[in-house]
């Protein structure tokens, strides 16, 4: 039985332990930061950092450097750039931040463009796109845990004021948060977050990983502290199934030459959220059904109720 | 330049670019750039199925298109627009990436899918880029009167027995099939600018909705006939050129605003440019 879910060779091969510690990693970052990233409701600026990202990652394929650094450091740049744009404004934010995105998709056109044509490397749209955590040598693991911890010190110590600015951003100011260093901080620890999760699952799917296991753990609990640790086990679990499922599939049809990991991590995090909330709808169905009948309850005299 | 197949490129591509120019500029007004960028990249998804079973893509972008842009729509009249539609994105992005996976033959296919091939237009791509594009710009004409008045001032809107989630959801279907459309010719990462940077140029210049549109199509076909002649003559992506001219254009745009306002100190002791454009916007309502 074991075997068949654990296929032979699983837990002796190199690749697959690189790829469950890296994925790991990014997971439980990814997850905290996310929840964050959640409750300020800055899903577009994650996913935008993210695609962003996709230029330093197809330039890096081209200068021949880990895609990580070219990740990493066009999501720093990027966030620097959305911030001093000036993102708080809704609707101009909306705006910025699509400006910032189009140019940055338009350089990473050529990037790839001439990844495939001068380089010849032809898997560099597919890796840099949609990632292969399979691929990753384990000499990207050091980097990766040392940004990991750098992203996870700025959340530890942004915790509090992150907390007060999220609930009213007026009365932390007035009780002395510094409100736009905050901002720009927690801009960077999302970077971080995302220029990693860009080496696992790629970097269009990186806000997979960002926003469903905090979306589906926000629905579950109200504590921010507790959501984080719901969102790092989701995210976690999503990323080492998916490896699995993956190493598993490569005798599964129609190709037999396996599912992408990337795929399969976004559609179990899918599935947790869409479980929570068909989940939830069903509870506040059976609660108002519950309140109701019981309103109707009590309009009945005391003879027929007994 | 201007021979053989290429008249069939200048023919796609400046339909695209009006019709993205007039859908491009409600899509501004009503500041849904992330619907914009989401239905495109979900539609990929589509695309790629198409082609791993045979069909025309065409068909599996139309069917993506509309059903992330019903989704979207459906799901943002909760409240909770921004996280489900990133991940409505992500999934159908995940499902792409797996049936280019199944595709034995990805690589250059998936490149234009994804960046564009506006020199790669063939005759049989014209009739139906042309039946969309005429039934996006009848959608739009028919929803013009409702959707003008739903993105300016919604509250009145409804009080005049409008439902507003209703409209919204009529345009991302009308953004859906301009997508449809233009996919083919620049791409699902790159529609995007092109929907979103000639029209913000366009409004922050002129205020009026009719002028306003007239300016983002004259900005956004200049935008992509620059694109194919320069992506001719080099040998260059298109997408990296529609991206970066867009972004040229909004910084003109920009640049535009900031020097009238300079010239003319005393407007800028007014209302600011947005709040008077929004009024005119609504003037030109009145019956």
């Amino acid at each position: 039985m074991l075997e068949h879910i654990f296929q032979p060779g699983f837990f002796a091969s190199d690749e697959v332990q690189t790829a469950l510690m890296v994925g790991g990693v990014v997971a439980v970052v990814s997850a905290i930061v996310g929840v964050f990233t959640v409750l300020r409701g800055q899903s577009f600026a994650g996913h935008s950092l993210a695609d962003i990202g996709t230029t330093g990652g197809s330039g890096a394929f081209l200068v021949n450097v880990s895609p990580l650094f070219g990740f990493l450091l066009f999501t720093l740049t990027g966030a620097g750039a959305m911030e001093l744009i000036g993102i708080r404004r809704a609707r101009g934010r909306d705006l910025a931040t699509g400006i910032v995105l189009g140019v940055s998709l338009g350089i990473s056109a050529l990037f790839l463009y001439l990844d495939t044509t001068i380089d010849n490397t032809s898997g560099a749209v597919m890796t840099v796109l949609f990632g292969s955590i399979f691929t990753i040598s384990p000499s990207t693991l050091r980097p990766v845990v040392i940004f990991a911890v750098i992203s996870l010190i700025l959340m530890a110590l942004l915790y509090r004021p992150l907390l007060l600015t999220g609930l009213d951003p007026d009365i932390a100011a007035a009780r002395g948060v510094p409100v736009r260093l905050v901002g720009l901080g927690f801009l960077a620890a999302l970077a971080i977050a995302v220029g990693l999760s860009a080496i696992a699952i790629g970097s269009i799917l990186s806000t997979a990983l960002l926003i469903g296991p905090a979306a589906t753990a926000v629905r579950l609990t109200r504590r921010p502290g507790v959501a984080m640790l719901l969102a790092s086990g989701l995210g976690l679990a999503a990323v080492w199934l998916g490896v699995l499922l993956s190493y598993d599939s490569y005798d599964w049809p129609p190709a037999h030459h396996g599912w992408p990991v990337s795929f399969l991590v976004v559609a179990l995090v899918f599935v947790a959220f869409l479980a929570t909330e068909v989940g939830s709808g069903i509870r506040r169905g059976m609660r108002e059904r519950n309140r109701t009948s019981a309103s109707v309850g009590s309009d009945l005299p005391e003879a027929v109720r007994s | 330049m201007f021979s053989g197949f290429m008249i069939d490129t200048w023919l796609a591509a400046s339909m695209v670019a009006i019709v993205a120019g007039v859908v491009g500029f409600f899509v501004v007004l009503r500041g849904s750039a992330f619907a914009a960028h989401a239905i495109p990249q979900g539609a990929f998804a589509g695309a790629a199925g198409a082609d791993l079973i045979g069909v025309n893509p065409l068909l599996g972008l139309g069917v993506f298109a509309v059903a992330s842009a019903l989704g979207i729509g459906s799901l943002s009249r909760r409240g909770r627009h921004d996280v489900v539609a990133a991940l409505v994105l992500v999934l159908l992005l995940g499902l792409g990436s797996l049936f280019v996976s199944w595709n034995t033959e990805y690589g250059s296919e998936l490149f234009a899918l994804l960046f564009g091939e506006v020199l790669g237009v063939n005759n049989s791509q014209l009739p139906p880029t042309m039946i969309l594009a005429a039934v996006s710009l009848i959608a739009i004409g028919v929803l013009f009167r409702p959707l003008l008045l739903a993105s300016t001032v919604p509250d009145v809107a409804a009080a005049r027995g409008l439902s507003v989630g209703r409209v919204d959801l009529a345009f991302l279907v009308v953004v859906a099939l301009a997508t449809t459309m233009t996919l083919p010719v620049v791409g699902a990462l790159l529609i995007f600018s092109l929907m979103i940077g000639p029209p913000a140029a366009a409004r922050s210049i002129v205020a009026r909705p009719l002028a306003g549109i007239g300016l983002s199509v004259g900005i956004s076909l200049l935008t992509l006939w620059i694109s194919i002649a320069a992506a001719y003559h080099w040998n260059l992506p298109v997408g990296f050129l529609v991206g970066t001219l867009s972004g040229v254009a909004y910084g003109v745009g920009r640049g535009w605003t900031w020097a009238r306002r300079r010239s003319r100190p005393t407007t800028s002791s007014g209302p600011a440019p947005a709040e008077s454009g929004r009024l005119r916007l609504t003037d030109g309502l009145r019956d």
